[in-house]
């Protein structure tokens, strides 16, 4: 097993020189490659001096818990094993992040619903470790196809959320998660989603810095808990006793307690403006009154929507949320001055960006806000479907 | 009741959800404002030696002589005690206590106003505590207790303390302990 002991001053066990994330992100040379989403995990967890990993791989999975594996195997992650269910997956992500480990692990769709009761109680810990969910929904028959309901469910967990359009920013977000999740006063856990078989199983070009560089190490005496370390006082404290034994706690312990949980999700805020460029970015015409709000894949979609919108002479733009938790309230709002409709084009039956971009604008913006076009199941999202929604706004009973 | 601090009385919502967050390294916190550390120095040395029962409660991260510099800042928290006149209650542990807290000897995180009403203190410093505890304590005592809190933290500071200071070792406490004698020099105390 690779461990910390087996490192010196510059170089982790695996004998990557380590850097900052800063240089790891904007400064270090890249070269270019053609890789799926699941190989682009693997060389972003190469590249981040993860301690642990546990997976769950059930069929029919994405390639990346396998992928971890073989980096554990090639000397890259300190320890790797398999749970016994994805809630024993998650219990043990806790246990080993609780214990001081960059931790990290994946899951989707049904075994992220089996997990669930882990996802707050991550958070209540205080622990930073990353779940990367590569969202294929929660429906039954079951599919394996780009569906993210299951992002839904993850909403109120108190986990910091971001989502990433294709596998260039899989691999920065991965990376940056760490970094941001890990800062002392923020330091909860990370959900970095994308949209499964899209993004998992598809492959894109890729830029990657060398892989003979990796992340300086999570310093786990920075926690804002203590570790579980018996030989370091204060250490026996644990984490012990939580705030479980309410009879005898006041309600305001643990009203008092979320409320640190979302606001350490809040104090992300600067640490993702800096490592994602922007808790949003937008792209077509700056002065469009017509807007698409998206995350994921969809972001794509409409991208090209917009492109074909331009082929007829109307304007638009894309305003693609990379941060779900915390909600980019603020740069919504301005990115939305003088726009008259804003849709919101989703992968899933229920609509949640919809119901969150609504929830966030709420008489903060005269925008008129429309759900969909919306899919499920794994159907594409095509142009064509995102068009015809709009001019039947523009251009009632007469299409595009 | 508490009339201080960017939420007032209540901790929902908490500061955070009034748009303060930690301030920035190499700046301290003074309410909702970002200014010079120097600058909340005085302020802190001011209302410690100007407060009734103004009191330290230093956490496990300097009651504990686990490294050379926890003992370094623990004779240094001693030192500040004596120069703002204020006594020390520990905070040696984050358990609840059952069936009843010993508020003249304790204070802890789950019920912090529980000490601070016993001993009628009206400013505190929250110093060594794990930030995460700090934080909820934080919270519940300006929802519940009229008490200035200030938090000297070594990592990244409190926004829910009234003042905070950040990234503070040894070195900045001594800076802080020369800058309370002056300020004490001043008020002729």
């Amino acid at each position: 097993m690779s461990k910390r002991s087996d490192m010196t001053a510059t170089k982790n066990w695996s004998g990557q020189t380590m850097v900052t994330a800063d240089h790891m992100l904007f400064e270090a040379p890249r070269t270019k490659h053609f890789m799926t989403g699941s190989e682009v995990l693997k060389e972003a967890v190469k590249r981040c001096t993860v301690d642990a990993s546990v997976s769950y791989p059930i069929t029919p999975q994405s390639e990346a818990a396998h992928l971890i594996g073989e980096l554990w195997a090639e000397g890259y992650v300190g320890m790797y094993f398999r749970g016994e269910n994805e809630f024993g997956v998650m219990s043990e992500v806790a246990g080993c992040a609780m214990s001081g480990s960059r931790t990290i692990t994946t899951t989707s769709g049904p075994g992220t619903l089996r997990a669930m009761e882990n996802f707050p109680q991550w958070s209540g810990t205080r622990i930073p470790c990353q779940l990367i969910l590569m969202a294929r929904g929660i429906n039954s028959p079951l599919t394996i196809q780009p569906d993210n309901l299951e992002v839904t469910f993850m909403l109120e967990t108190g986990c910091m959320i971001w989502y990433a359009e294709n596998v260039q920013e899989l691999f920065d977000m991965s990376i940056a998660a760490f970094i941001v999740a890990e800062k002392p006063d923020v330091h909860v856990p990370i959900v970095t989603v994308v949209d499964g078989f899209f993004v998992s199983h598809t492959r894109e070009s890729v830029m990657l810095p060398n892989d003979d560089i990796a992340l300086l190490p999570y310093e786990p005496y920075k926690s804002p808990l203590p570790p579980i370390d018996s030989e370091t006082p204060p250490g026996r404290f644990l984490r012990d006793p939580f705030v479980m034994k309410s009879n005898y706690i006041s309600y305001a312990t643990h009203a008092s307690w979320q409320w640190e949980v979302r606001s350490a999700v809040e104090r992300s805020r600067p640490y993702a403006e800096h490592f994602l460029k922007g808790l949003l970015h937008e792209s077509g015409d700056v002065d469009a009154e017509i807007a698409f709000i998206t995350c994921g894949t969809a972001s794509h979609q409409a991208k090209e929507g917009q492109r074909e919108l331009a082929k007829l002479g109307i304007k638009s733009k894309v305003i693609k949320l990379r941060t779900i938790r915390p909600f980019p309230t603020k740069e919504l709002i301005k990115s939305l001055e003088g726009v008259k409709h804003a849709w919101v084009p989703e992968f899933n039956v229920v609509g949640w960006l919809e119901k969150e971009v609504k929830t966030a604008l709420y008489g903060k913006s005269d925008t008129n806000i429309i759900g969909g076009p919306r899919v499920a199941g794994g159907m594409s999202l095509p142009a064509e479907a995102i068009i015809q929604e709009v001019m039947e706004v523009l251009n009632p009973g007469k299409g595009a | 009741m508490a009339n201080q601090g960017p939420a007032y009385y209540s901790p929902y919502p908490t500061a955070v959800y009034e748009g303060v967050i930690t301030p920035p390294e190499g700046k301290a916190l003074l309410l909702e404002d970002v200014v010079d550390e120097e600058i909340a120095m005085r302020e802190i040395a001011k209302v410690m030696l100007t407060s009734e029962n103004a009191t330290i409660f230093p956490g496990p991260q300097v009651l504990y002589a686990y490294n050379e510099e926890a003992k370094k800042k623990a004779k240094l928290i001693k030192e500040m005690a004596e120069v703002l006149n204020c006594k020390m209650i520990p905070m040696y542990d984050y358990r609840p206590k059952y069936p009843k807290i010993d508020a003249e000897v304790e204070i802890n995180p789950n019920h912090p106003n529980l000490t601070i009403w016993h001993n009628n203190i009206k400013a505190a410093i929250f110093i060594g505590v794990h930030c995460h505890y700090a934080n909820v304590a934080l919270k519940i005592v300006r929802a519940e207790t009229d008490c200035y809190t200030v938090a000297i933290c070594g990592l990244s500071g409190h926004e829910d303390a009234m003042a905070t200071l950040r990234d503070q070792h040894s070195s900045e406490l001594e800076k802080f302990i020369k800058i309370a004698r002056e300020v004490k020099s001043e008020l002729k105390l």
